[in-house]
């Protein structure tokens, strides 16, 4: 104890005991890479020392070596380049669907009647249970695993629409009307950019949904693609093949919330 | 151009607000109203400027709006509503966006404006950067981008601590003197009212009736250094309110 409080001490007296502090995470650059970084070494050494089977599951140099295999055959880019497109039609096509449908039920009464009803109905369903059907009625091709992404990014991206629009300050609105604003200018300059913030943390769920659906779609029917990769390596037995797959996915996951992550940086400043 | 409230009344769900409201806002004169909380001091005032309709009664304007008006009824909110996501210029210039004016007009009438009301040095903030006398600022400056005939003022100065309502209320003073523009001020501050307003119209406690408008008719440039001329006109202001403003605090909220 420093020397006043030994003197406050002896008159009974002592420090109020701090409980602030806490709930508040900041961002530390690279603890998240240092943390996987070290989650892959131990799992290496486990393997290594035999604690692990690898027929239970691969070293992640193993898996790494399949990745390279697959890179040097020219099929990663093949696999690779068929989900990536598919991801972007799917995800895309859902995620302005369902900007265009959460404004409407955000701003129109009848809208809102017609699409909430809709959307608690519809969001429940595993979109994939749904992909015969759609492959009945857009073939076999790639129309109908695009349409699975498509319905199965809508729904979460309306919801978090219609919420984001739902929050925008009425006085916002008001005062848009009070200067003689254009409904359009109202829509395009208030509503939109007060939205922003849900509308991009709507784009990150969504995108998780759509990675999942693909996968799940090009198990299904599809020569190429992740997920039939990991199909066929699993079908096989081969461990390896499949982790690199998984670990495909990982990437694309990362790569999806990091730039994500850069938009959000850029278009919501204003927050900080 | 001049404001004029005839008969006006108003119902919130079987609820009357206000009842049989008429006043006269005359060109290049402050009115400011004054009442218990809860009375539809901020109803009347968005009637005014057309954002609600009244059940009965009306709103007039008496002759034609200024030569070069853009937007006859401009409002100041108390709580500014300032797009956060736009820098100084860029609020200011919303004002001006949907009006066929060229990117260049536009751009003059903001440096204009943020020149007089001196905010030039603060064009490219953004709203959170600023305190909130300076958001004030400058949601006065857009709303003078406009033009108005009548501006329209709910508490402007309620969200502001003392000191910042003090410096405002010198600028609003400043910019009448320059400006002579004309307004209604809304407020529950009486020493507010006296300071800017050349009428105090009380309204009673809900449903609000105009219980008696006052007259001040000292110059409002005097009213800095005539304070204890001032405070008599907020005495009896205060008698007036006082057995309102006690009886809405009993008041059970039915809504
Ligand atoms: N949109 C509304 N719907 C129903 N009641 C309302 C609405 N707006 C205001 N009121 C009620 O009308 C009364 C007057 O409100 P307001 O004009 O905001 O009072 P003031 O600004 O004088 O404090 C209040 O009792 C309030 O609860
Ligand atoms: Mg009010």
């Amino acid at each position: 104890m420093s020397e006043p409080a030994c003197a406050h001490a002896r008159e009974g007296a002592r420090p109020v005991p701090y409980r602030g502090g806490g709930f508040a995470p900041r961002p530390r650059r690279w603890a998240g890479a240092a943390f996987l970084a070290g989650l892959i070494a131990f799992w290496e050494m486990c393997s290594r020392l035999g604690w692990i089977s690898p027929l239970a599951l691969p070293a992640p140099s193993e898996a790494l070596a399949a990745l390279r295999d697959l890179a040097q055959s020219g099929l990663l880019a093949k696999h690779l380049g068929a989900s990536l497109g598919r991801l972007a039609q799917g995800w895309t096509l859902g995620v302005l669907a369902g900007i265009a449908a959460g404004l409407a039920a955000g701003l129109f009464s009848l809208a809102r009647a017609g699409i909430l009803p809709l959307v608690a109905a519809l969001f429940p369903i595993p979109k994939i249970a749904l992909l015969p059907l759609f492959i009945i009625w857009f073939g076999i091709g790639e129309e109908s695993k695009v349409a699975t992404i498509l319905f199965g990014t809508f729904f979460p991206m309306t919801i978090a629409v219609y919420g984001g629009v739902d929050n925008v300050d009425r006085t916002l609105i008001r005062m848009g009307q009070s200067f003689g604003l254009s409904r359009l200018s109202i829509i395009r300059k208030i509503v939109l950019p007060g939205a922003m913030p849900a509308i991009l943390s709507g784009m990150r769920i969504s995108a998780s949904i759509a990675i999942i659906l693909l996968v799940a779609a090009e198990m299904i029917g599809a020569e190429y693609g992740v997920g039939a990769y990991i199909l066929l390596a699993g079908n096989l037995m081969a461990t390896d093949q499949l982790v690199a797959g998984v670990m495909i996915l990982s990437a694309m996951g990362l790569t999806v919330s990091w730039l994500l992550g850069m938009a959000e940086r850029r278009l919501l400043r204003w927050r900080a | 151009m001049d404001l004029r409230v005839v008969g006006l009344t108003h119902v919130y769900a079987g609820a009357p607000v206000l009842q049989d409201i008429d006043l006269e806002i005359p060109s290049g004169r402050i009115l400011c109203v004054v009442g218990p909380s809860g009375c539809g001091k901020s109803t009347l005032l968005r009637m005014l400027g057309g954002l609600e309709r009244p059940d009965a009664g009306a709103v007039l304007q008496v002759g034609e709006p200024p030569e070069g008006c853009l937007n006859p009824l401009t409002y100041i909110f108390q709580d500014f509503a300032l797009l956060p996501w736009r820098s100084v210029a860029g609020n200011v210039a919303l004002a001006l966006e949907d009006r066929r004016l060229g990117r260049a007009e536009i751009a003059r009438i903001v440096d204009d404006v943020l020149a007089r009301t001196r905010l030039s040095a603060y064009r490219d903030a953004l709203p959170r950067q600023l305190s909130g006398g300076m958001r004030q600022r400058v949601a006065i400056a857009r709303a003078l981008a406009v033009r108005p005939a009548c501006l329209l003022m709910d508490e402007p100065l309620s969200a502001l601590d003392a000191q910042t309502r003090e410096l405002l209320m010198d600028d609003l003073v400043g910019l009448w003197l320059r400006e002579g523009f004309t307004a209604c001020y809304v407020t529950h501050n009486l020493a507010e009212a006296v300071r800017l307003g050349h009428r105090v119209a009380v309204l009673s406690r809900r449903p609000g009736r105009v219980r008696e408008v006052i007259e001040i008719d000292m110059p409002l440039e005097e009213r800095a250094e005539r304070m204890p001329e001032l405070a008599v006109h907020e005495r009896r202001l205060w008698q007036l309110l006082r057995e309102e403003a006690a009886a809405a605090d009993q008041e059970l909220a039915d809504v």
